[in-house]
């Protein structure tokens, strides 16, 4: 029983070193995230991928993986906290998926679908959030920020340029540039960058290629998302455990 | 930027090395002399500790203390816990505000002043307490605030404000082993090094083989170890973790340099007893972490003190700069060739979650004060990567007494598996709130009696993360075993409305959520919106089961004790008191947390009509 574990009565063969949501992933079984992505450092903050090893909870993200786990990830109990999470997630921001040019391409969204939220069930924030229309290239709507990190990990790991940041804290936390004026054209950020194609969400969005693809042929229109499962696999080595 | 503010940005960075990690303390002290953090200030400070603008201003943008805007030349913050509550703090404030033609939260026309409230300051015997531009007043009284507001008027600065009002009581009521020890500095090093030979110790020439020898046969540090392992002492900061196998685990771990943090972030409301040990035993505590150092073969430590006990500064560092001329600090301590350490106090910015020990070292490390992904702990990666213990004040003081008379003597106080005693920080409806030192077993029954507590409905033990006991539950014992404690103790009598006791709770955890994970950073938000939704008399079963419901994935999904413990008062008080939610609530199976008559409340204030017509339910009682 060396190097494997199961998830949902599905055994799992993994390598020393990965995570729960790494082995997945590679073994083809999809675990709902948003702040996981294949070429980053885990990260633990969005707890979207919750489940339960040995009857207690943990983040599959950051979980090593061990022989002989016993995973529960789609049992009603996990997926209804999942669902909440989401729910959490499009209230606490301002979300408008009909109007939004990430329609189709959201991972929030196609989350929402996967884990049938039909609702956003709790009452909306309505935060204050202006967009960032100053940059040549790129247009930022922080309305829809998830606060994922995935831009700030890119900037600084990628492109070594930490164009992002967050400041507050609690439900006040946002996201912020790198620039005293605070607007992201007096920032060296380039549509070209890595932290400009990671928003799972559509806070980052290039300018004067809205709608290129039409609404109904994008990519989780075609197939929902656990069906691109093989896009998460993890590109690098498992780097479980470093800290910056 | 002002050239004056850039002068005071060179002369603070150059004083901290333009270190980085220190950025704590240098945010701090440009506060401190210019009021607040421009963005001109932040973008110097970046370029003089070598870090991107952004990450210098998250820093700065994640804690209470710290403003990227102007807050006034006069910042009174009003303790809001629960206790100063009770003393009548929100009276106080609004006279205040009144007086200084003020709302809460704003700052004045002028720039002068801005009044608004805080996370428990640490004063809860002594409260209602404020504190005016981060230095401690306790006692307010409405002629206090009389007084007050008028010097803030003549912009009389602080420093010169009546000597009186910055007294802190101690207040302790009763003392025990550890209050009232009289032990002369460097008794229990000399325990220390007369308990084993420490013969590689003398033949090491410098610190890295002598470090290095620690965990391979040098006697005196494990024959120390051997006593704190004997004595069965766990960490007095509410987790109870055997102090032994952390300072064990640490010893063994391998690293460049060890370090040993003293956790002084006392947050949790009702929570005070650091504070006095830290005035009253400052010495005990600094020979508890030396004796740390020893063990585990660290080279540095550091105080973690809460920016709330920003006046404790000066003292305690008056105390460091005597041991370090006592031979008591610095290098080959006690003559012992290669035992170097030093003792360094860094002041938190207010921040609960600090507490947690990894966003403690996070905040240490000059960033945002987020608990780390665990593994890796603290005792291998901790500060700067090294192996790092972090304990409470209270946990590094009663080692010193266990390195002194060692693990036998101090196992011998308690109960079979709480050694020693625990100091509990007594406040609320009592004679005599304060500080109470017990042998660990005491009841709860026994400590009510003692501080002269009278019709007592129910006391919350260790905080709004603890439990609330009911009068059914006063003979249980404060213990590991049966009640563990990080040391608050709050009282409330019959009078008390315990609906309101949980609210004020929810309101601290959603101020205090670091906002990491989902979970918590939206779910307590949410907690506190239904807590006000039911306050104002909107609530009904629904509100009671979408608490039941977030408690749930609280405990499951949130990233670390904050999240995890968020709902606890709110479950112990729906339990236990729910006569206190149920006659608030509406008997509808739904009702919507929009008020349609509130909503026109501003038009009826543009219109100036507030006559029966203008209000919903009167005109629909008229139309029937």
């Amino acid at each position: 029983m060396s190097d494997v574990f199961n998830i949902d009565g599905r055994e799992v063969p993994f390598t020393p070193g990965q995570t729960v949501m790494q082995a997945a992933l590679t073994a083809g079984v999809f675990i709902p995230h948003l702040c996981y992505h294949p070429e980053f450092k885990p990260h633990g903050s969005c707890k979207l991928c919750t489940v339960k090893v040995n009857g207690q909870p943990a983040s599959s993200c950051t979980l090593p993986a061990a022989a002989g786990m016993e995973v529960e990830s789609n049992t009603p109990e996990i997926l209804d906290k999942r669902k909440m999470l989401l729910q959490m997630l499009l209230v606490e921001g301002n979300h408008f998926c009909p109007s939004c040019e990430k329609s189709g391409h959201c991972k929030l969204q196609a989350l929402g679908y996967e884990l049938e939220v039909m609702t956003p069930h709790f009452n909306q924030f309505y935060p204050n959030r202006p967009v960032d229309a100053s940059h040549h290239d790129v247009l930022l709507d922080f309305n829809r920020c998830i606060l994922c990190e995935l831009c700030i990990r890119a900037s600084a790991e990628v492109d070594k340029k930490n164009v992002f940041a967050l400041s507050g804290r609690g439900i006040t936390k946002h996201l912020i540039v790198n620039a005293e004026s605070g607007r992201l054209a007096d920032t060296d950020f380039a549509l070209a960058d890595k932290a400009a194609q990671v928003c799972p969400v559509g806070v980052i969005l290039p300018k004067r290629v809205g709608f290129a693809v039409p609404i109904g042929q994008r990519r989780f229109d075609a197939a929902p998302i656990s069906a691109h499962v093989d896009e998460f696999v993890p590109v690098a080595p498992a780097r479980q455990g470093e800290r910056q | 930027m002002p050239e004056a503010l850039a002068t005071i940005v060179t002369e603070v960075v150059d004083k901290h090395g333009r270190d980085g990690t220190r950025l704590m303390q240098i945010l701090r002290e440009v506060q401190e002399v210019h009021g607040w953090l421009p963005p001109a200030a932040i973008t110097a400070i970046a370029a003089a500790v070598g870090w991107p603008r952004a990450r210098v201003e998250s820093t700065a943008g994640f804690y209470s203390f710290f403003h990227t805007q102007p807050r006034g030349r006069y910042r009174v913050l009003w303790s809001d816990n629960i206790t100063d509550r009770m003393l009548g703090n929100m009276a106080l404030m609004d006279a205040m505000c009144k007086k200084l033609w003020l709302e809460p939260g704003r700052v004045s026309e002028d720039g002068l002043v801005s009044v608004d409230t805080t996370s428990c300051t640490g004063m809860c015997d002594q409260g209602p307490a404020v504190l005016v531009n981060y230095r401690a007043i306790p006692g307010m009284t409405p002629e206090r605030v009389e007084h007050m507001t008028e010097l803030i008027r003549k912009q009389v600065p602080v420093a010169d404000w009546p000597a009186e009002w910055f007294a802190i009581q101690d207040n302790v009521r009763r003392a025990d082993i550890l209050l009232d020890n009289d032990m002369a500095p460097g008794v229990a090093l000399a325990a220390c090094f007369a308990r084993g030979p420490a013969d590689s110790l003398l033949a090491a020439s410098n610190e890295r083989s002598w470090r290095e020898g620690v965990h391979t046969h040098s006697q005196g540090p494990s024959a120390t170890l051997d006593e704190i392992k004997k004595s069965n002492l766990r960490g007095r900061g509410g987790a109870g973790f055997t102090t032994g196998i952390k300072w064990e685990a640490c010893h063994h771990a391998p690293g460049e340099t060890r370090y040993v943090v003293c956790n002084a972030d006392e947050g949790e409301p009702g929570t005070f007893k650091d504070r006095v040990l830290l005035t009253r035993q400052p010495d005990l505590v600094f020979e508890g972490m030396t004796v740390a150092a020893y063990v585990v073969g660290a080279a540095k430590g550091y105080v973690y003190l809460r920016g709330e006990y920003r006046y404790l500064l000066e003292p305690l560092n008056a105390v460091l700069s005597r041991r370090r001329q006592q031979g008591l600090l610095g290098r080959g301590i006690g003559g012992q060739p290669g035992f170097d350490f030093d003792i360094e106090v860094h002041l938190g910015a207010g921040a609960y979650v600090c507490g947690e020990e990894s966003a403690l070292i996070e905040s240490l490390e000059g960033k945002r004060g987020v608990p780390r992904n665990r593994p890796p702990y603290p005792v291998t990666n901790g500060f700067l990567n090294q192996p790092t213990i972090v304990n409470n004040v209270e946990t590094f003081a009663a080692a010193a007494l266990v390195a002194a008379k060692g693990g036998d003597w101090y196992r011998a106080f308690g109960t079979a598996k709480s050694a020693g005693t625990k100091l509990l920080s007594v406040s609320g409806d009592c004679a005599r709130p304060g500080i109470y030192e017990y042998p660990f077993g005491v009841t709860v029954a026994q400590v009510l009696a003692d501080c002269g507590a009278a019709d007592t409905q129910a006391v919350q033990v260790s905080g709004p993360s603890g439990v609330c006991l009911a009068d059914n539950e006063f003979g249980r014992r404060i213990a590991f075993e049966d009640i563990p404690t990080a040391g608050a103790f709050m009282v409330f009598d019959r009078s008390r409305d315990m609906f309101e006791v949980a609210r004020n709770f929810t309101h601290f955890f959603a101020h205090e959520s670091c906002g990491f994970c989902t979970p918590c950073r939206v779910g307590t938000s949410l907690l506190k919106n239904l807590m006000d939704k039911i306050a104002d008399g909107h609530g009904t079963q629904y509100d009671l089961n979408e608490i039941y419901k977030l408690n749930q994935l609280l405990q499951m999904a949130a990233h670390c004790g904050l999240g995890h413990t968020a709902c606890h008062p709110l479950f112990d008080t729906m339990e236990k008191f729910r006569p206190a939610y149920q006659r608030r609530l509406k008997s509808l199976e739904f009702e919507p947390a929009f008020d349609l008559d509130a909503a026109l409340s501003q038009a009826r204030q543009m219109t100036g009509r507030d006559d029966a017509g203008a209000h919903l339910e009167s005109a629909e009682e008229a139309a029937k």
